[in-house]
């Protein structure tokens, strides 16, 4: 058996043992990577010398016991929306395709320095817009439970290393449900942190006022200790939070007794894949089994997300995205002046989902439409915040499913950016209140592909979500079901 | 709500973007769709809402305002697709193709 197929956790624990050593784990994930990636397109990078130089050096501070943390030597994926000084940051995007970031993003430096080894950058929608990875410029990513079927998006590469065995965990970038969407759609568990919980220095900005760097691994167990090792304040972004540290303790209670699970009634709406709501309906029983209480709550602005963001998000995106225009860094068009360099550059080297929702933000935006279309957009997201802090005077998480479907055949939804949009309905509201969100398998539709619950929570509860998944995974054993042969 | 062709070519010129015709034609009938579906916004009464204008209220956290190292300029101009002496190089910026005042 590979030890590619050890879980972050088992490796930790392994490699504290002196059982294995940091160079096998990461030449196994290397050589899972040169086995599978050719059909999966799961890594849009990878840096084998580099992996096995910091392997090494793992292994040789643990040698002298003075290894930085229990996730020193372990290997990890990062996407490709997060730089990594020396190592290609594409974006999935024309735009940037020779762009060589010399500046490592907080939340990649803060596994580096716990002595996490990077693999390389994985691929994802174009500047993170997508929900399947179809707008990637280099390719779309293939689901390893089923290759005709996308992985989920836009961090669907570092969901699909996860899922396939390619790395232990990975990074991925949320703005609208781009790490619990994937994570649902693959089967593997990951977590969108509250807004500002973890530095957003080095993840090229889509939406500001909604990006959050997240995590995947196999159990809430293995995210929780990314998690930990990522988060906290950072001196290159004011919006990073001065919270205490600490290691998140997943010790489990005997039963939940006393905590309150609120179930939302928008979130269980027509056209919903029966198979999605039987799991989901079943996982909210195993948790009332388990002890908790199951509230049936209201949040009755659910419908406006969805408009909401696809204002906000594309108004920021547009003006986030102005920077690339061909002077600073990745490829130039030609032309006879500076204006045109801008147009040229911007018109050829953008995918259409990205002009599409720079066009979008620019219009709402615009003179005379400000007030209309972004203001109240502004407005409607007070109240969908609103509705948030009125569910959790009443419950202490919230659960429901992470999307309507399960992985969509590559190519389902053509030329309809609504309708690719819509995928995305119970993973926006999390992003416009701020509030985490964590995702985690809760068992497989006819197809045998997976179906992710999602958990919600008050501002700065990760933990309380990572408790009550891991409890959840004692009970259980999704998380653990291996791939089909492919 | 519908989209005019000149209104794309004018959101267009506003973002910087290059497109062509059959570009210009596909994005009018999606963008067009999109408003129609996001302007359902609009029949909410946010009279008496504030707009959301950060995520905490609270202020942010703040660092001391001190010199520190930053990226060199070699490091910075690294990825630049024209550069000289020390600079980022770009074609002329005045002449023909200059945006008018009226944007």
């Amino acid at each position: 058996m590979s030890l590619a197929t050890l879980s972050l956790t088992q490796a930790s624990r392994l490699l504290q043992r002196g059982e294995i050593s940091s160079r096998e784990l990461t030449r196994a994930a290397l050589d899972s990577i040169a086995a599978q990636n050719g059909r999966l397109n799961a890594f849009l990078f990878v840096d084998e010398p580099g992996a096995l130089k910091q392997a090494d050096a793992a292994d040789e501070s643990r040698k002298r016991k003075a290894a930085p943390s229990p996730l020193s030597g372990i290997p990890l994926a990062v996407k490709d929306v997060l730089t990594v000084a020396g190592m290609p940051c594409t974006c999935g995007s024309k735009i940037l395709e020779n762009y060589i970031p010399p500046f490592t993003a907080t939340a990649v430096k803060k596994l580096q320095e716990a002595g996490m080894v990077v693999l390389g950058k994985t691929n994802t929608d174009e500047f993170a817009m997508g929900s399947s990875t179809e707008n990637s410029a280099y390719g779309v990513t293939r689901n390893p439970w089923d290759l005709s079927r996308v992985p989920g998006g836009s961090s669907g590469g570092s969901a699909a290393a996860v899922a396939a065995r390619m790395a232990c965990a990975a990074l991925g970038s949320d703005t609208g449900g781009s790490v619990r969407q994937p994570a649902s759609f693959c089967g593997v568990t990951g977590l969108k942190p509250t807004y500002g919980r973890v530095s957003r220095y080095g993840l090229v900005a889509y939406g500001s006022s909604l990006d959050s760097v997240g995590a995947f691994g196999r159990s809430a167990q293995d995210v929780a200790a990314i998690f930990s090792a990522m988060q906290g304040s950072d001196p290159l972004d004011a919006t990073a939070q001065n919270l205490p540290a600490g290691e998140i303790s997943l010790e489990a209670p005997d039963n939940l007794q006393g905590v309150r699970i609120g179930v939302p009634k928008e979130y269980f709406i027509d056209g919903i894949q029966p198979a999605v709501e039987k799991k989901i309906r079943e996982a909210i029983a195993l948790f009332e089994q388990l002890g908790a209480e199951i509230i049936e709550i209201s949040l009755p602005h659910t419908e406006y997300a969805l408009p909401v963001y696809y204002l906000i998000a594309p108004a920021e995106a547009s003006a986030n995205l102005a920077r690339f225009d061909g002077v600073r860094y990745g490829p130039r068009a030609e032309a006879e002046t500076m204006w045109d360099v801008f147009t040229k550059t911007r018109g050829e080297k953008f995918g259409d989902e990205v002009q599409r929702r720079i066009m979008l933000g620019t219009y709402a935006l615009s003179a005379g439409y400000y007030d209309a279309f972004y203001g109240q957009a502004q407005k409607v997201r007070t109240l969908i915040k609103r509705d948030f802090e009125q569910a959790f005077s009443l419950v202490d998480a919230i659960a429901c499913p992470v999307a309507p479907t399960t992985a969509f055949p590559i190519g389902a939804h053509g030329d309809d950016p609504l309708a690719m949009y819509l995928e995305d309905v119970f993973t926006l509201p999390a992003n416009l209140a701020g509030v985490p969100g964590l995702a985690f398998p809760v068992g497989f539709d006819e197809n045998q592909l997976p179906v992710g619950m999602q958990l919600m929570g008050p501002h700065f509860a990760e933990a309380a979500l990572l408790r009550l998944a891991h409890a959840y995974q004692q009970a259980t054993e999704w998380h653990l079901a291996i791939l089909p042969p492919l | 709500m519908s989209l005019s062709l000149q209104e794309v070519e004018h959101i267009a010129q506003l973002a910087r973007l290059d497109l062509s015709e059959a570009e210009k034609a596909r994005y009018r009938l999606q963008l067009s769709a999109i408003l129609d579906y996001v302007a359902q916004l609009q029949k909410l009464d946010t009279a008496s809402i504030p707009p959301t204008a950060s995520i905490f209220g609270a202020a942010s956290p703040l660092r001391p305002d001190e010199p520190r190292p930053g990226l060199t300029r070699d490091e910075l101009l690294k990825n630049a697709p024209e550069r000289e002496a020390g600079q980022f190089k770009i074609p002329p910026v005045f002449g023909d193709g200059t945006p008018s005042a009226e944007e």
